[in-house]
């Protein structure tokens, strides 16, 4: 009988091991003066260097160092005095070169940690992930693969190759293994790519978009029985681009290897692909060892050696570290650890945080950028921040907090917004959204309903206060909704002698 | 110094996916050998007081800025390509990985 998840980490300890890759945002490549704009027209962004044209000569991007600096100092890392770049060594046509440069043995930064929280069983719990190095590389070309049914390389009559990426710089960050999450494997996987995404973006270093390629992630899985003290053969999964799928792989690798072993089988160290459909992996291609890639000092790029001056400056422009910004903003917000998560999740937390700064009552921010603009954007299967600015949002809050705007007005003004018909202001005057606060017209509007329903009116006179909500429905009614509720209210009452 | 070995010629063909006989492979065992001898002569002058270094000049930290340039067209790009299709490099079917 097959295992499940429950029953495979009851009877075995994964270990875990992280190597993310995530492309710069700078302007230019690695090596060369080429634009790294992403969704180019195919080989309009290669020049020799990137080519690997004979004798074209690498320059390295000082911002490329610098952000890799920031990335190690931001990790808690050493930064290296003296790093080499090497050339890594393969025939294989996504680098025209017939080889990355990249760094071996003197990587750029090294010995660091990032601690990650979790929820676990026993409420929150920090998992300190050790990050054995970080190092500088570049970007590949793009295959697409051309015949066969799939798409895929398997089948394929052949490949067309554009090299826009093609020496993109490239950070790596390869943690150590990391053990005894037991059957947290997977959560902890997916909040240290979730911290790690958070730190990158707010350093400002990275797009770091999964979805196109510009932080990619991954995970190395191995097995062994608890208690046995032992480390198992890993495999290594790659492919994984959302952060749902980092744990789900990691989950998915765990009940397939532990059910090999269950099966008396051994496990393959070796390359496996991220199915996204099914949650599976398939093998791939055996992996070549070290020395195959027989890498050695690259003689065409001299070594960076940061001085300490330099490296000080850069910490001190480091950013405030996500995890202590987000407590920091709960605490100053008022919020619940769920109503956090949820902005977080929906990465609105920077669009909730600057709708605030501009004045904008935390709930009312967190109100309506989760609910009825998330609505929206769901159904148009954006990102709300797409749909309407931050500054839009705010004036809205402004306009009902002052009673220009009731609620519902207000969804018609957000409404109008995202439909494209202007400002705030404009769709209220397009659309004539405006709250009826002027007294004499609801009063006008009051008598009309009392004139209606004398009997309702009489029971008021008598105490019977309940009664206005039938009034106060007609007097809405009336206005389109456009009338402030709670002051049509306050003027029946008052006018029925019972204010 | 470092003896290299028939098979680790052979092994090296294979990674830079050239087609050798049994006879090149033979020749160029003994033609590498000779050459790796030649080059590890430089190890003799090596001395205790010389650190190692993969650079001939003790010069560090050449950065360029972080500007674009011009790059080439697709068709100056493209221009050396055996086959080309839709602006991209075309290439014999790979047996391996898709990235
Ligand atoms: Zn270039």
């Amino acid at each position: 009988m097959a295992l499940n998840y429950d029953q495979a980490v009851s009877k075995y300890e994964p270990t875990l091991g992280l190597e993310v890759h995530v492309e710069l945002n700078t302007n230019s490549k690695m090596f060369c003066s080429c634009s790294t704009v992403f969704g180019a027209e195919p080989n309009t962004q290669t020049c020799p260097v990137c080519l690997g044209m004979p004798g074209a000569l690498p320059v390295v991007n000082a911002k490329a160092i610098e952000s890799s600096i920031l990335i190690g100092l931001a990790l808690n890392c050493s930064i290296a005095p003296y790093s080499r770049f090497a050339r890594k060594n393969y025939f294989y046509p996504d680098m025209p070169k017939n080889f990355q440069t990249s760094q071996y043995d003197e990587p750029i930064c090294v010995d660091g940690y990032l601690d990650v929280e979790i929820e676990t069983d026993e409420g929150p719990k920090t998992f300190r992930v050790d990050i054995e190095r970080v190092h500088m590389e570049e970007d590949t070309g793009k295959s697409l693969h051309v015949g066969g049914a799939t798409g895929r390389i398997h089948g394929a009559e052949y490949s067309l190759l554009d090299y826009n990426r093609a020496g993109i710089p490239l950070v790596e960050i390869v943690t150590r293994i990391v053990p005894g999450t037991g059957k947290y494997a997977p959560a902890v996987a997916r909040a240290y790519v979730t911290e790690l995404r958070d730190i990158l973006r707010s350093l400002g270093v990275s797009d770091v978009k999964m979805e196109q390629g510009s932080l990619r992630c991954d995970a190395n899985v191995s097995l062994a029985p608890i208690g046995s003290g032992k480390l198992g053969t890993r495999s290594e999964t790659k492919n994984v681009n959302s952060l749902r799928s980092v744990e789900r792989a990691v989950a998915g690798e765990i009940v397939r290897q532990a059910n090999r072993l269950e099966a008396g089988e051994r496990i393959v160290q070796e390359t496996r692909h991220f199915l996204e459909e099914s949650g599976e992996t398939r093998p791939g291609r055996s992996k070549e060892t070290a020395e195959d890639y027989r890498y050695f000092p690259e003689p065409d790029l001299v070594p960076v050696a940061p001085d300490a001056k330099w490296i000080e400056e850069l910490r001190a422009t480091l950013p405030e570290k996500p995890s202590t910004r987000r407590k920091r903003l709960q605490e100053a917000w008022g919020v619940s650890d769920n109503e956090m998560a949820s902005m977080v999740n929906a990465e609105l937390l920077d669009t909730v945080e600057a709708t605030i700064a501009l004045g904008a009552e935390p709930a009312r921010a967190r109100g309506w950028w989760l609910g009825e603009i998330s609505r929206l954007a769901n159904e148009k299967e954006v990102h709300p921040t797409s749909l309407i600015t931050a500054e839009q949002v705010a004036e809205v809050i402004a306009l009902i907090a002052n009673g220009e705007l009731t609620d519902k007005l207000a969804r018609g003004v957000v409404e109008g917004v995202i439909a494209g018909e202007g400002s705030p202001r404009e769709v209220i005057d397009k659309r004539g959204l405006k709250v009826v606060s002027d007294d004499g017209a609801l009063m006008t509007a009051i008598e009309a309903a009392i004139a209606a329903q004398p009997d309702t009116a009489e029971r008021i006179r008598g105490g019977n206060i309940p009664a206005a909500g039938a009034l106060i429905g007609a007097v809405m009614k009336a206005t389109g909704g456009q009338a402030d509720a709670a002051k049509v209210r306050e003027l029946l009452l008052k006018h029925l002698g019972q204010g | 110094m470092a003896a290299i070995s028939r098979e680790e010629v052979a092994h090296l063909a294979r990674l830079s996916r050239i087609e050798m006989t049994p006879d090149e492979l033979d020749h160029l065992a003994s033609e590498m050998q000779l050459i790796l001898g030649a080059v590890a002569r430089v190890q003799e002058v090596a001395a205790a007081d010389i650190p190692p270094t993969s650079h001939a000049l003790p010069m560090t930290n050449v950065f360029r800025e972080d500007v674009t340039k011009p790059s080439l067209s697709p068709e100056d790009a493209l221009s050396g390509a055996p086959a080309r299709e839709e602006d991209r490099f075309k290439v014999p079917q790979i047996l391996g990985d898709a990235e």
